[in-house]
């Protein structure tokens, strides 16, 4: 079974680097075919494991040793137990649909070799990441992931930069740039989290780690866990960490859809999971994880209800999501929250990739108050997206609704109304923002006429590539129970418990906001009308413009900081460490300029020097006395 | 009675004395001279040494430094005789042909 661990693991860096020979040739076909390809034999190779795993026989491969330096071992090691081919089996369906879906997306790309090269390079990494049997190694699939991610969301450098108030992202490689700062933040946290792990328990093996968790003082583990917790707060884009998300849209779409919706952004999410003994031992960090993951639901569905950017409505809805996923972590419901991570990456990538058809119909245009009437057009992506929309929305029996559902009830039955109550308001603008898109992209009349698009239907590949993932985001929730059996051998088990009065009043009240936001959206937006929530008022501009949070970044953090490194610059590199240098050279030039008239060529006055130096080495030897 | 003292006290001054001969002197036959004033004034202390530690090796060498010193003025001389031909002097400071 090895075998295909290893399969799993290396097919994609192998078409990565297969890509990467060819990545400044123009557009070669065979590329595209052949990383898919070796993805989809990756994703093979992960099911293959998936049945294999199970309570008794969990599959683990050492590569090689990797570290060993005085007490400290370390193998480079690669477990497949039942979370991490969850997320095998999850990262690889997604990522095999998204290359497919590449090669429509990227056809007139010129530059199609190198975006295969990058996007199986980070699946690699993912695969590291998940599979890694260690925190170390997690760490390197960790970074590995973000150096994908920033060299993808910068995919097209080449833009110019544009002014906050002309175009809030600025540009591509702005984005990429502050994506991997802001990560650069939250990964410090981390480090220092496994360091405080080596340094209290000696080892990094999860194994090791875990079974001596209980022998540490509760500040320690508590340490441990918020530290653990800031790293996955970069990479979940949680607040105040989130600004990156929103602006990561500048990559590629289907970029978008694998690893700012999919896989990446979840990472955070499973290392929460995976180092489930760490948070079970900390309740009251894992009730601030949920606090921070209930605020971040609503904070950020808020953002999407009156945003006009198609891609960036999914972002927020992806950081909404994400909340969820950390108040089920928080609360102790860990299978829960993989559950709806594993929902999620379908029913968003899917969302996503009808975004990025929808973009290439519309010419790269993104506002949805331009487009309208497009359900004429490409029927296939508007019934994929409203599949997609009401598995976000968590409407029977789609996928979210098991997922989501499972949450809210955790929450309430854990006694926490608030938090509760927060997520079912979540859910409520979820439902609204979701059909909003829908509704003024694939209704209404054809506005997209005044700005001259010529919209048409995605090829018929991109379609397909797209039907496995929709048919996903319909029946995985029904898969729930054998979810449950298959992963509570490994996660510990968790069912929230309410009576049957009580599960059904949930069930009606949540299914009810959902579909209330629904059939708001649908009669708000049905006569072509385009008046948003709030329009005109203080609060529209307030959501739109993210809270002003980023003008808030940039002015608090960016500008002083930049103003910091200037003085730094001026007054402490080039006044002191430079001066200094320098100065050492002029003395040492001016002493050779001055020492020159020794060398006069004169044999007489040559003989007295020689004397000199004959009674300084004298001097030396009689008065240097060794030791003293 | 003549000590070790005696005998290095003798080289000291000799050495000090050719010293200043190397230091002092222009003409470049003095400057020889000079040069195996102070050769000699580190033979006698090689044997006075070599006596007073009824150690043979001190006077070895001093037989050696005899043997290059001769050897080292025969080249010396020869090289002189030719500069004085070609220059008609033997001063030292003439001997500045490298100068840059």
């Amino acid at each position: 079974m090895e075998k295909y661990l290893y399969i799993a693991l290396f097919a994609p860096i192998v078409g990565s680097l297969f890509a990467a020979l060819f990545a400044t040739t123009p557009k070669k076909l065979f590329v595209g075919v052949v990383t898919s390809a070796l993805l989809a034999l990756s994703w093979f190779a992960s099911l293959k494991l998936l049945f294999y795993v199970n309570g008794e026989t969990v599959v683990k491969a050492k590569l090689f040793n990797w570290i060993s330096a005085g007490n400290f071992h370390l193998d480079f090691g690669f477990v497949a137990d039942q979370a991490s081919v969850i997320m095998m089996v999850t990262v690889t369906t997604v990522s095999t649909m998204v290359h497919i879906y590449s090669n429509y997306y990227m056809e007139h790309d010129k530059s199609f070799n190198r975006f295969f090269s990058y996007l199986s390079a980070f699946v690699f990494s993912m695969m590291i990441l998940v599979m890694s049997d260690n925190f170390l190694g997690l760490f390197i699939g960790w970074e590995g992931v973000g150096v994908c991610s920033w060299l993808l969301i910068g995919f097209w450098y080449h833009k110019e930069d544009l002014p906050r108030e002309v175009y809030p992202a600025i540009s591509p490689s702005w984005a990429a740039n502050e994506a991997f700062i802001m990560n650069r933040i939250a990964d410090l946290g981390m480090l220092i989290g496994i360091f405080l792990i080596y340094w209290n328990l000696g080892s990094l093996d999860y194994d090791v780690v875990f079974a001596h968790v209980g022998s540490l003082s509760h500040t320690t583990v508590v340490l441990i866990g918020i530290f653990l917790f800031i790293g996955a707060m970069g990479k979940s884009a949680q607040f105040p960490l989130h600004t990156w998300l929103a602006d990561a849209m500048e990559g590629p779409t289907p970029v978008s859809a694998l690893i700012h919706a999919a896989t990446m952004v979840t990472a955070g999410v499973y290392l929460v999971v995976r180092s489930f003994p760490i948070y079970q031992t900390i309740p009251e960090i894992g009730f601030i994880i949920a606090m921070i993951g209930a605020f971040v639901a609503v904070f950020a569905a808020s953002m999407a209800l009156v945003n006009n950017d198609l891609k960036k409505i999914i972002a927020y809805s992806t950081l909404s999501q994400l909340g969820y996923m950390f108040v089920a972590g928080g609360l102790g419901a860990y299978w829960i929250a993989l559950f709806h991570l594993m929902t999620h990456a379908f029913f968003k990538s899917v969302l996503f990739l009808g975004a990025g058809n929808v973009m290439h119909a519309m010419h790269d245009e993104l506002n949805i108050k331009k487009m309208g009437a497009l359900g004429k057009e490409m029927k296939w992506t508007m019934i994929i997206m409203t599949i997609a929309s009401l598995a976000l929305a968590g409407i029977y029996p789609f996928a979210g609704f098991f997922s989501k559902d499972k949450i809210l009830e955790t929450a309430f039955s854990s006694h926490h109304y608030i938090l509760w109550a927060m997520l079912w308001l979540g859910a409520g603008m979820t439902a609204f923002y979701s059909f909003r898109v829908v509704m003024l992209v694939f209704n209404g009349k054809p506005r997209y006429k005044e700005i001259g698009a010529h919209p048409h239907e995605a090829k018929w590949y991109a379609i397909a590539a797209m039907t496995p993932l929709a048919i996903l985001a319909i029946i995985a929730g029904f898969f729930e129970h054998d979810f449950v059996h298959y992963i509570t051998e490994f996660l510990p088990e968790y069912e929230p418990h309410v009576s049957t009065g009580t599960f059904l009043f949930l069930l009606v009240v949540t299914l009810g906001i959902a579909l209330g936001g629904i059939v708001f959206a649908v009669l708000k937006y049905r006569n072509n009308n385009l008046k948003d929530l709030f329009e005109g008022t203080p609060i529209h501009s307030l959501l739109a413009n993210q809270y002003y949070i980023p003008n808030l970044y940039e002015k608090a953090i960016s500008k002083p900081y930049y103003e910091l490194s200037k003085i730094a610059w001026e007054k402490i590199d080039m006044k002191i460490v430079d001066a200094s240098v320098d100065g050492i050279a002029a003395i040492i030039y001016k002493l050779g300029g001055k020492s020159t008239a020794m060398q006069s060529g004169n044999l007489s006055k040559n003989l007295k020097w020689m004397v000199v130096g004959l009674v300084v080495l004298l001097m030396f030897v009689v008065f240097y006395k060794p030791g003293m | 009675m003549i000590t070790l003292t005696h005998y290095l006290v003798l080289a000291a001054i000799l050495f000090v004395i050719g010293l200043i001969g190397v230091i002092r002197r222009k003409n470049l036959l003095l400057l020889f001279f000079s040069t195996e004033i102070l050769l000699n004034a580190v033979n006698i202390a090689f044997a006075a040494i070599s006596k007073y530690y009824h150690d043979l090796t001190g006077q070895m060498f001093s037989f050696f430094i005899i043997a290059v010193a001769a050897s080292e003025v025969a080249v010396g001389l020869g090289l002189l005789v030719l500069w004085y031909k070609r220059n008609g002097t033997i001063d030292l400071d003439s001997l500045q042909e490298m100068k840059g």
